[in-house]
């Protein structure tokens, strides 16, 4: 829905019949795809949903309770106090993300970069630890009082950082989600930038057109498919952000609590609290918020570059 | 709880079962043998690690009978499974290992067969308040198979270079704490481990907390009443004079402050001595145990912190082979010595809590005390303790409330109150009438 509105895919060239084989080729190929795409996405969430219409109870089991749950979603302030969470997270967090994401990709793309390759790799790696283990080191880093900065801190007769407290902790975990997407969204934005032709950058140099320019005038005009496309992807992941607090929860259970972000909310509800009806609920209502965030968006950003 | 057999329906078998139930092992498996060739397979799910071993010795004692181990996830995980199998109807082990203070909210859901016409002769067998935690009159739900009574465990250098002798009660506690961080910033007599309801629940316990019981049909929750506030009191006493840190446990930072000397002292439960070897190593031999600091030093009571039991399912096809199972995993001398020796369980028979070989163990790390000792006292001074229907829910409340308390929203008493709303609220919904 949201991808057949980009631009990208607007100018993919349309293809004209050919014969039944042809015509049949794609769902073969798609064959594969779609059967594990309805045993693992399409067939929970049908279940999820008919599970969603239910209330589970201690005395007196399952009962049919139609949109009873989702109107209680509707107010309640545990499930909207982690969407706020992660609304001043995101605001914070992506455009820094994306921002360093750029200006990785842009200077990559120079030619004046020394190791150049070992520099792309490095700025990826991040992305190919898996998240548990990047928050298990950098929860060792933000150590209160064994960790690598405070230990740092007391060297210089500086008081130490509280990475964990109450105040911090949306940055602390900023910055975890930062480092390891900042390589991910560099990717996509350094294949853009490969794909712009070279004979613009030529054109830009004839004309006189500082790198400054180039890069403002050229590249990121050309670019802003790819920006819409990872900021869509990132309003998904900040909304779904799971396990980067769940397991912060060992390290900082007096600030990360049970309903710090709606998934981890979802998570406990059909775990300690036993209300399956409800945490399936809540699961759709954040699946609706997610589809609006990014709907408002794209309706936002194509309202603005019309002529694009 | 409904009773599945009546004394009248019972079959020769069965009798004859329960005469040699817990008779030595070879008596006890004739008559299974007797029934006929084919062993009954019996389903136990544990996490108890290298548990083949006194299940290999089970089912070479019982030729009629074949354990057939599966390790279905530790704690959490294994309880996710079992509450899917009963919403299912299928897929339940016929003895599942649960610990104790989930016992009670998988009785809510009727999960367990009642094994009190096989397991009431054991009886005697354990302390009472273990026994307590397992059985409900006649009733017998599941076995013990582990405990957890709680000591202290201090560190004897500490307390020797600030002149402090080792508290007997909290308030002896509460000035050693203000002494130890006088004298040494760095240093705090403990990490209240707020953040784990199991921890809190430990030392309520022996006040005589009764946060959720059951009154016939209805539900009483008393979280907050007055022994609840006293306690909050006295450690917010401690917490905002800074005294005390407030830490989650269990993670690096935690065990680095233990084995570094930032705590001088850990409350911890009858599996904590060997626990705290295994990553305490630069602070080996400094450490020493002593009894729980008490509130009334006339009667000396502790509680419990962690443990867990044997339960036989509902569900089970093979009720007297399952309890045989739990039964003999808890009680063989044998098998329950090798926990001691190789799983390092704190053990649960009076048998082992009295064996010179057990407690009077002497160990390095502790300087040649027996620790153990100390444990076993405790063992017997546990007092008993009603468990909530949705304990689940009660902990995260109390982790997400005390949490709160200790960023900085209100004081402990504010949590104890938020936790009496949240539950009673809960309960309402979950169809219990509340009294």
């Amino acid at each position: 829905m949201v991808l057949s509105n980009s631009p990208a895919a607007a100018t993919r060239p349309a293809r004209s019949g050919g014969s039944t084989l042809r015509k049949l080729a794609p769902y073969l190929f798609l064959g594969p795809f779609l059967l594990l795409f309805i045993a693992f996405i399409i067939a929970p969430l049908v279940y999820a949903f008919y599970i969603s219409l239910y209330r589970d109870t201690l005395v007196g089991g399952r009962q049919f309770a139609g949109a009873a749950s989702y109107i209680k979603v509707m107010g309640d302030a545990k499930f909207w106090g982690g969407v706020w969470n992660l609304v001043l997270f995101g605001t914070v967090q992506m455009p820094i993300m994306l921002g360093l994401a750029l200006l990785f990709a842009i200077v990559l793309d120079r030619g004046q970069v020394y190791a150049k390759g070992l520099f792309r790799l490095g700025f990826f790696l991040p992305y190919a630890v898996p998240s548990v283990i990047a928050t298990i080191i950098w929860g060792y880093l933000y150590g209160p009082t064994f960790g690598p900065f405070t230990q740092m801190a007391k060297a210089f007769n500086l008081p130490p950082p509280d990475f964990l407290s109450p105040g911090a902790m949306i940055f602390s975990l900023a910055n975890i989600v930062t480092w390891e997407y900042v390589g991910y969204n560099m990717v996509i934005y350094y294949a853009a930038l490969k794909a712009i032709p070279s004979d613009l950058a030529e054109a830009a140099r004839v004309e006189g057109a500082s790198p400054w320019q180039f890069a403002r005038l050229i590249q990121l005009p050309l670019l802003w498919p790819a920006i819409l496309l990872t900021i869509i992807f990132s309003i998904n992941g900040t909304l779904q952000l799971f396990n980067e607090p769940y397991l912060m929860r060992f390290l900082a259970r007096n600030t990360v609590n049970s309903s710090y972000t709606p998934n981890l909310y979802a998570y406990s509800l059909a775990t300690s609290n036993q209300q399956y009806g409800y945490a399936a609920a809540v699961s759709f209502v954040l699946g609706i918020v997610i589809a609006s965030a990014s709907y408002i968006f794209t309706l936002i950003t194509n309202r603005r570059r019309p002529e694009q | 709880m409904t009773k599945i057999f009546s004394p009248l329906g019972r079959t020769m078998q069965r009798r004859d079962f329960l005469k040699v139930a817990g008779a030595s092992a070879a008596v006890a498996a004739l008559p299974a043998a007797v029934r006929g060739a084919e062993p009954v397979k019996v389903l136990l799910w544990s996490w108890v690690p290298d548990l083949q071993l006194q299940v290999d010795m089970f089912n070479a004692a019982h030729p009629g009978i074949k354990i057939e181990l599966v390790n279905a996830g530790q704690g959490d995980p294994e309880y996710q499974a079992v509450r899917a199998g009963l919403q299912a109807g299928s897929g339940l082990p016929d003895v599942v290992q649960i610990e104790y203070q989930h016992l009670e909210s998988f009785r809510q859901l009727d999960a367990f067969a009642d094994m009190g016409q096989y397991a009431n002769a054991h009886k005697a067998a354990f302390p009472e308040a273990t026994w307590k935690q397992v059985a409900k009159g006649d009733v017998v739900n599941a076995m013990p198979q582990d405990t957890g009574p709680m000591a202290m465990l201090y560190r004897k250098d500490i307390f020797d270079k600030h002149g402090i002798t080792p508290p007997t009660t909290w308030a002896e506690f509460a000035d050693a704490a203000k002494k130890v961080h006088a004298a040494d910033p760095n240093v705090f007599i403990t990490d209240a481990l707020f953040s784990s309801g199991d921890w809190v629940t430990a030392l309520l316990w022996p006040m005589g907390w009764k946060p959720v019981s059951r009154d016939g049909d209805k539900l009483v929750i008393n979280i907050n009443d007055k022994i609840a506030k006293d306690f909050a009191a006295y450690w917010q006493e401690l917490i905002t004079a800074g005294v005390i840190e407030t830490k989650p446990g269990f993670n690096n930072e935690w065990y680095s402050g233990l084995d570094t000397g930032r705590y001088a002292t850990w409350l911890t439960a009858g599996w904590g001595p060997v626990f705290l070897t295994s990553f305490a190593k630069t602070s080996a031999g400094q450490w020493r145990a002593a009894d729980l600091p008490q509130w009334d030093t006339s009667k000396f009571a502790t509680g419990n912190w962690g443990g867990s039991s044997l339960a036989v399912m509902k569900a089970t096809q093979h009720l007297p082979e399952a309890a045989e199972v739990a039964i003999w995993l808890c009680t063989d001398p044998e098998a329950t010595k090798l926990y001691t020796t190789k799983q390092f369980f704190f053990p649960c028979t009076s048998a082992l809590l009295s064996s010179p070989e057990w407690a009077g163990n002497k160990m390095d790390f502790y300087g040649g005390q027996a620790v153990n000792e100390v444990f076993a006292k405790s063992a017997n001074a546990v007092t008993p303790f009603e468990w909530s229907p949705f304990q689940s829910f009660l902990y995260q409340s109390m982790s997400d409330e005390f949490g709160a308390s200790i960023g900085g929203k209100g004081t402990l008493s504010d949590a104890f109150d938020r936790i009496q709303d949240a539950v009673v609220t809960y309960a309402k919904e979950q169809g219990f009438t509340v009294a």
